[in-house]
């Protein structure tokens, strides 16, 4: 039961962190200083969820530790946030693949965002309503920005869709290179099922109607049509990543583990 | 000192706690101390609660307060973060939102007033801190820190930050 939660919370946080970092990478190099601002305020508050979640993780990987034969565990270290972020690898990450894509030009920055915000702003309506205080406590506190995260990439879906001729094919090219990330986040993994069972998360396939809905409402006012007959990818939830994970770890990972448990 | 004594103390210093990201705002005007306890032994507990998931302020303003704390002679002191009920600019003081226009920050509308999701919304009445009008306009959803806007005067023509209904 503990892994689960632990795996739930661990999926959580690495959709939060990866995306933040992703972002992160635009910072000095947004096309206007406004939205240089605007990503990376996006950045800081996806990278102080996954915080709390980490947090969270650890304090019950580290309770779990404690209780199951302390002289085996003894010679380890005790879990943190930062040792879940920075010394774990690829395979042990449970973020889906769409949060991992590569910034490319605007469009498909904006394009993965809203994506994603549509889809975090569900779940964490309900996550917010589960049994576990602790990630509905994180939950609740999350909702308040990702209803500014959606606000704005909404809005620039709309103005780059429904924009010029350039920014127009843009789009169009980054909706028919991300809309096929985006079925992975309607099936559930294992531990997804099973906090469905303990009241703690919502059921993902369960969301997937509202979200098409709100992509509908906005990608028509942005005039673009959602793809037929994408082949839908997945496997992040479980641990098989693009070669794009391992890009963003060997940078985000590289100072902790170049200098183990520095201070500064 | 009785534990009453100690707790008002407390209270007073933190008073003087600034936020490090607009030091005019007190700790106490933000609204982030939701609680001060004493325990058994003596010890002081502060329980805070961030204003947004990644405020990088946060640090910052613990080792504030336990420095503070310290100075006044109080030792082993205990600093909590809690997460819920979330933070909202509705905690703001009358004192801090007077002390954010003084300083050239318009201070957040109340929730109920505000608030508005809709897209390309016409914002906010928000009023420039500089010259007083409501005639202003919304340049970007997000401003020099998590919890500010940028906005611009259409009178005076001063562009200004708008600390955010939250």
């Amino acid at each position: 039961m503990n892994e689960n939660l632990i795996n739930y919370t661990l999926h959580l946080a690495d959709n939060a962190l990866i995306l933040g970092h992703r972002n992160s990478e635009w910072c000095g190099h947004g096309p206007v200083l406004e939205q240089d601002i605007a990503i990376t305020n996006i950045s800081l508050d996806l990278i102080g969820q996954a915080r709390n979640f980490y947090q969270y993780a650890s304090a019950i990987m580290n309770k779990r530790n404690m209780s199951s034969n302390s002289s085996a565990q003894e010679l380890d270290e005790e879990v943190s946030e930062d040792s879940l972020a920075y010394f774990r690898d690829s395979p042990d990450f449970k973020n889906i693949l769409l949060v991992e894509q590569p910034n490319g030009d605007w469009a498909h920055t904006i394009l993965r965002q809203f994506f994603f915000s549509a889809y975090q702003y569900l779940l964490f309506e309900q996550l917010r309503k589960g049994k576990d205080e602790q990630l509905s406590a994180i939950a609740n506190k999350a909702l308040k920005e990702i209803t500014y995260h959606q606000r704005w990439s909404s809005e620039w879906v709309i103005r780059l869709g429904d924009g010029t001729e350039e920014s127009r094919s843009r789009m169009n090219k980054a909706l028919t290179d991300l809309w096929g990330f985006t079925g992975e986040m309607f099936i559930p993994s294992e531990d997804e099922i099973q906090m469905i069972n303990k009241g703690i998360g919502p059921d993902v396939m369960l969301l997937k109607e509202s979200w098409m809905e709100k992509v509908k409402e906005i990608l028509s006012e942005a005039v673009l049509v959602i793809p037929i007959n994408s082949y839908m990818r997945s496997g992040g939830k479980v641990g098989n990543h693009d070669i794009h994970l391992d890009e963003i770890l060997s940078e985000l990972q590289s100072v902790a583990r170049a200098h183990p448990g520095a201070k500064w | 000192m009785t534990n009453d004594n100690s707790i008002n103390k407390i209270w007073g210093i933190l008073k003087d706690v600034q936020d490090p990201e607009i030091p005019v705002l007190s700790v106490l005007d933000l609204g982030i101390v939701r609680n001060v306890l004493i325990h058994s032994n003596g010890s002081p507990e502060i329980i805070i609660t961030p204003t947004y998931s990644g405020c990088p302020a946060m640090d910052m303003i613990a080792v504030g307060i336990r420095v503070a704390l310290e100075q006044n002679g109080f030792k082993n002191i205990k600093i909590t973060t809690i997460l819920s009920p979330a933070w909202s600019t509705d905690w703001m003081s009358q004192e801090g939102r007077q002390k954010l226009n003084n300083y050239g920050i318009a201070p957040p509308n109340p929730r109920q007033q505000a608030c508005n999701n809709d897209l390309f919304a016409a914002a906010e009445a928000v009023q420039c801190p500089q010259c007083k009008s409501y005639h202003t306009k919304r340049l970007s959803e997000f401003g020099s820190t998590a919890c500010k806007a940028l906005y611009q005067c259409l009178e005076c023509k001063e562009p200004f930050d708008y600390f955010k209904c939250h």
